[in-house]
């Protein structure tokens, strides 16, 4: 097994794309050396990416926000622009694990490792986030919800990187909120999560809305008709179970140790009305 | 296969060691510098019982590798008290009976000292989430929680001493 | 020793203060060392090959690539742990989990195991072994396993406990009846009978401390071993005996224990860290990984219990019938007997009936967990209890406290109670504030009773005293959650000194004699009753050392507050003689000072608890807080009152997780999913409240100073406490533990349907 620490996204991106063997990323490593302990996965090399200036740091612009690949989830939390824009995308990062896993997990590696239960896919593709990847042959920029293609598989190719995730400028009066359902209060994968970004317009209708699901099919769902039903209401009771029904019936879970597909498809609703709530308030709705 | 050459600091002392590169920080730590004083409850970051600070945050180090410690600082339960003066977190366990089988309590200290590095006054709640990535199966948590109360109180009294003697 | 009713009377000096603990500083500091945390030199590293199928034949293991991997030292089978057993089966039983001998019985099941220069070759060369496996049909549910056509766990057994004896093999091991009277008549006699049925899944002591140790064994056949265990003792004999070793040449040495609860009272790997020694002729370091604890050591039994009680409409039971049916993993035990001896203990009751029934599966060998077997027959009764209080519209409490067993009862179990604790606690339960406490949206609020029998057992302790009067009390039982501190109190409460000169420490197995296992509550009970005795011992010695100082008799020596005493008129002019000066004069008076005791210490008291517990559940996703948690339990005495505090705490937090979250889950496949704290839930700092407690004091008249074991109790309320708060917050009865947020929204969506229905 190898070790390398690049100082810059190319010589990363060359790296990996020259391995022979197996190559993995290391951000936050709490994916990977765990996957390595179980012995899932025997990495011939691994690269660490948190000598890469270009990814350690948010950045604001009037574009948006910038967040670096190796930017640790509780970074995210403690940057005030980020959390008042962006609530819902936040507060997913910031359920994932412990303080511990906090201090170390990137929503990049969140989103890479493909988890069909990822905490912060949901709310990133609610938001509308891209992802800015580095390749062997050059840059491309692409919606989040392309990146993960099944559960532990994405669509990027060998030796492409990525860079960056980017969340668009924010209208006024908009909101975004994530819920997930654990057993327990803290470090339980979701069972469910539900994540709702949606925008105002006059007298506090809702005008755009965005609702996606978590852990209720290999991959992250996005609900239209369940946006559908809330636009053009201000979340009144019928709006919002028309939104909890679209939800249920977009969701195909399985079975498993965490939840039954019964469980799955009937908290996937109530999640989704209760997030759409929180989303709301937040953007001064009342 | 080549071990990995890393320059680190330790409590506060230079620190060198050389391991393979898949070898975590943990392991590193306990079976190369002797310090066994993280514990491995799982290896998988869901017990906290390895926990350490690096550069400053709280961190599993069952899930960060011994090579990434380059050039950082770690901060380790043995490191806690200052030469024969225990720190409040550590009097208070003993004072309050946070601790039965004790294999919890460094991961447990550690996280608590992490906590009011960044907030000197939590309440029940912020303790409670705070360690929250801390198993302990022996106790319940209810003198851990007491304990860490109590800590924080007398380490805020203690920066308000501080405070006194500079402005003198 | 009889209860010393001066105790009751007088108060202690020193019992039941709370001074800090003497192995708090090495704790808090990481000095302590546990199983994992010591290194000799030229040690290698141990692993284990493990079995992934639920039962299979072994047709053959080919070891010859791992074996000749560089850095390799030593590679075993079952074959380099020939049977010495003699025909014992319960040891042969031991051999055979350690390593499985022609058959894989579960999930997990060592196999085989190497020794190399490193952990990374010891991997590399466990995947070099070759195993050939022919898979068998397993079972792994306790009900299944009961089937006629079940396949069976372990052909040479036959049911034990019934007429006429059985000819063909069976999954069903034992079958056990306890009771008295006749339930037919009482049952007829009832106005009100309620029958149910529940079910509770497997749990694990979830002790954070893998498994591990250190073994030396030499070619002259004298071995280390250094190993995290409650037994070391037993852990000695058991390793003696399957390795062919002379016990005393054995010396096993307990390092501090990181959590035990009953996991750490039988072998998994020890034994076969010792084979790895001996044909390494090199120190092996053997350590579990989590998921190996989970696979491969000794969780609970999972059950299955139907229940049925009778009562009349004034709330007498008429009749109350039990049937346990527990499994065991694969091996004979006694599980569900216990759990049948248990099920009616907390109630006096004139026809009483309990049967269990004890069946092997394949999954991992069941061990004790805390007080094991009574949780799942309390949760079963004490749910059972709730509803009959509820048809006739008593209130729970009262309808306990109308049933409850007292002095003078005899037991289902069969003996009669001394004074015991169980109607205390139901009066203390009426009049505690958290009865009183306003319940809010979606919160219900339930209570249980449970019991224990604790254990006595044999006990060893050394009380030496230095030259300069400070004591060492050298004990035989590891200190799972802080005895020593309790023992400390002891021999300076029987001395009359101060707590700080006295230190306490636990032995190796060749500094003492023997000493059972610290399980069953007899840790501070045990090694405290020896202390007294021992401590008494070197007080007699002392008031001999004084006598002949002062050169008067023995008799006109009394010993108090520390000091030796001459008594009586003629004698009045001698100024008391110290303990400090008795022992720095000891050089010259006859030696060296000591106390000793043997002891198999006997009466252990039965003990009793109740909970109360308030929930709060949501109702559109079944997710459940518990928002509030009262212990309310008899402790005969409580010799440091912090730690009997932290023992009804940690058995309540343990009892609250299996209630809610903690379930071993099994595929289709008779493979373990969940062998992890990823998904095995335990309980973690945001999901409790502070657990209130209140130590009730009814001596235990076998004990002299009336201690009664506190360990286990706690963990018995806990399943029916939340299961009936659960049941009260949800509106609809909970028969499933764990009682996770599917299983209560499935139930309460159930009972919609069933209201819409009707």
């Amino acid at each position: 097994m190898r070790y390398e620490a690049p100082a810059t996204t190319r010589e990363a991106a060359t790296l990996m794309a020259r391995a022979k063997g197996s190559a993995f990323l290391l951000a936050g490593g709490t994916d990977l050396l765990v996957r390595m302990k179980i012995g899932l996965v025997e990495p011939d090399l691994i690269v660490d990416i948190k000598h890469i200036p270009a990814m350690q740091a948010i950045k604001r612009s009037a574009a948006g926000f910038r967040i670096g690949a190796g930017v640790p989830a509780v970074a995210m939390g403690e940057n005030a622009a980020l959390k008042k824009a962006w609530p819902g995308v936040v507060e997913a990062a910031n359920l994932i694990g412990s303080d511990q896993i906090q201090s170390r997990c990137t929503i990049v590696g969140n989103l890479c490792n493909a988890s069909p239960a990822a905490d912060t896919v949901p709310a990133m593709v609610a938001a509308g986030a891209k992802v800015a990847i580095v390749g062997p042959r050059g840059r491309r920029t692409v919606a989040v919800e392309k990146v993960v293609t099944g559960p532990g598989v994405t669509s990027l190719k060998k030796g492409e990187i990525v860079e960056a995730i980017t969340l668009p400028r924010r209208p006024p009066k908009s909101g975004d909120a994530y819920l997930r359902f654990i057993p327990r209060t803290e470090m339980d994968i979701a069972v469910v999560g539900a994540a709702v970004s949606l925008t105002l317009g006059a007298k506090g209708v809702v005008k755009q809305a965005r609702v996606t699901l978590g852990a209720v099919a290999p991959t992250v769902v996005l609900v239209p008709a369940a946006a559908k039903a809330i636009v053009g209401t201000k979340l009144e009771k019928d709006a919002l179970a028309e939104l909890a029904a679209a939800c249920a019936a977009a969701c195909s879970p399985i079975d498993d140790m965490r939840g039954t597909i019964e469980f799955r498809t009937e908290v996937a609703g109530v999640l989704a009305r209760r997030a759409a709530k929180i989303a709301y308030q937040r953007a001064g709705g009342k | 296969m080549s071990g990995v050459h890393v320059s680190t600091t330790i409590n506060g002392d230079p620190a060198e060691f050389v391991c393979p590169p898949g070898e975590t920080l943990l392991d590193a730590l306990r079976n190369r510098l002797g310090l066994t004083g993280a514990k491995e409850g799982c290896g998988t970051g869901d017990c906290g019982a390895c926990s350490v600070i690096v550069d400053g945050r709280l961190v599993c180090s069952c899930l960060v590798l011994g090579a990434e410690v380059e050039g950082r600082e770690v901060n380790t339960v043995e490191g806690l008290a200052n030469g024969d003066t225990l720190h409040p977190l550590q009097t208070k366990f003993i004072e309050h009976a946070a601790l039965q089988c004790g294999i919890c309590t460094p991961g447990f200290l550690i996280a608590a000292k992490a906590l009011l590095d960044r907030n000197p006054d939590p309440s029940e709640v912020e303790i409670r989430y705070a360690l929250a990535g801390n198993l302990c199966r022996c106790t319940g948590y209810d003198k851990i929680v007491r304990a860490v109360d109590a800590a924080a109180k007398e380490v805020r009294k203690e920066v308000r001493k501080e405070a006194r003697k500079k402005r003198r | 020793m009889a209860h010393d009713k001066r105790y009751t009377n007088q108060e202690f000096k020193i019992v039941g203060t709370r001074p800090p603990r003497p192995d708090g500083l090495d704790k808090v500091t990481g000095r302590a060392k546990y199983g994992a945390d010591t290194f000799a030199p030229g040690q290698l590293d141990g692993l284990i090959l493990r079995s992934p199928h639920a039962h299979a034949k072994i047709k053959n293991i080919n070891t010859s690539r791992a074996e000749k991997l560089k850095g390799v030292k030593a590679v075993i089978t079952s074959d380099d742990l020939p049977d010495l057993t003699n025909g014992n089966r319960g040891m042969f039983d031991i051999l055979e989990n350690c390593m499985a001998r022609g058959r894989a019985l579960y999930d997990g099941h060592a196999v085989a195991a190497v020794a190399a220069i490193d952990a990374e070759t010891a991997r590399r060369a466990v995947k070099l072994i070759k195993v050939d496996y022919e898979i068998l049909p397993h079972v792994t549910d306790v009900d299944e396993a009961m089937k006629p056509d079940a396949p069976i766990v372990q052909p040479h057994v036959r049911t034990s406990g019934v007429e006429p004896k059985p000819r063909k093999a069976s999954n069903v091991s034992q079958v056990s009846e306890f009771g008295h009277g006749d339930v037919d008549a009482g049952f007829k006699e009832a106005d009100v009978i309620v029958e149910k049925s529940y079910k509770t899944e497997q749990t694990h002591q979830g002790y954070i401390e893998p498994h591990a140790c250190l073994a030396s064994v030499g070619p002259d056949g004298q071995g280390e071993l250094w190993v995290t265990t409650q037994g070391h003792f037993f852990f000695r004999n058991t390793c003696a005996a399957l390795l062919g070793m002379d016990v005393a040449k054995l010396k096993v040495t307990a390092s501090e224990i990181g959590g035990g609860f009953g996991g750490k009272t039988h072998v998994w790997m020890e034994p076969v860290a010792l084979a790895l020694s001996r044909k390494a002729n090199r120190p092996v370091k053997l350590v579990m990984s989590r998921e190996e604890v989970f696979r491969a050591s000794g969780p609970t039994c999972s059950t299955s219990v139907d229940v049925k009680i009778g009562a009349k409409k004034d709330g007498t039971i008429t009749a109350a019938l039990a049937t346990l049916r527990y499994q065991n993993g694969p091996f004979p035990a006694v599980w569900a007997m216990l759990g049948a001896m248990t099920s009616w203990a907390c109630y006096d009751l004139k026809n009483v009936k309990s049967v269990g029934y004890d069946v092997l599966v394949n999954r991992p060998k069941v061990a004790a967990y805390r007080a094991p077997s009574a949780p799942m027959a309390a949760f079963a009764v004490e749910s059972t209890i709730d509803q009959v209080a509820a048809r006739i519209g008593m209130d729970p409490v009262d309808f306990r406290i109308k049933n409850a067993a007292r002095e003078g009862t005899r037991a289902s179990y069969g003996p009669t109670y001394g004074p015991i604790g169980i109607g205390p606690t139901l009066e203390a339960v009426k009049n505690h504030p958290h009865m009183k406490a306003r319940l809010g949206k979606n919160q219900g609020r339930g209570m249980a009773c449970g019991f224990w029998f604790n254990f006595g057992g044999q006990t060893c302790v050394d009380l030496n005293i230095g030259i300069d009067g400070t004591v060492t009390l050298t004990v035989g039982t590891v200190d799972v959650g802080g005895s020593r501190a309790s023992l400390c109190l002891i021999a300076a409460e029987e001395l009359g000194i101060a707590y700080e000169r006295v230190r306490c420490h636990v032995a190796d197995t060749a500094s003492l004699g023997h000493n059972d296992t610290t399980e069953g509550s007899r840790g501070t009970f045990s090694s405290g009753m020896a202390a007294i005795f021992a401590a008494r011992d070197a007080i007699a010695i002392l008031r001999d050392r004084a006598a002949k100082t002062w050169e008067i008799d023995v008799e006109d020596v009394a010993w108090e507050a520390g000091n030796a005493i001459a008594k009586g008129v003629a004698h009045g002019n001698l100024a008391p003689l110290t303990l400090e000066e008795l022992a720095a004069a000891s050089p010259n008076t006859g030696g060296p000072i000591a106390g000793h005791n043997e002891v198999v210490a006997d009466g252990a008291g039965v003990s009793f608890a109740s909970h109360i517990c308030d929930v709060e559940v949501d109702p559109e996703t079944g997710a459940t807080k518990v928002i509030r948690y009262t212990v309310i339990q008899d402790a005969g005495k409580a010799i440091h009152p912090d730690y009997v505090e932290g023992q009804f705490q940690g058995g309540a937090a343990q009892g609250i997780g299996w209630a809610l979250n903690e379930e071993y889950v099994y595929g289709e496949d008779g493979r373990l999913q969940n062998p992890g704290f990823l998904d095995y839930r335990i309980p973690d700092c945001s999901d409790l409240p502070y657990i209130d407690t209140q130590i009730l004091e009814i001596p235990n008249p076998n004990h002299p100073y009336g201690v009664r074991g506190v360990g286990a109790t706690s963990i018995v309320p806990p399943l029916a406490a939340i299961g009936n708060a659960v049941s009260n917050a949800a509106g609809v009865r909970m028969t499933h533990v764990p009682m996770s947020p599917p299983r209560i929204l499935k139930a309460i969506k159930d009972e919609q349907l069933d209201i819409a229905a009707d």
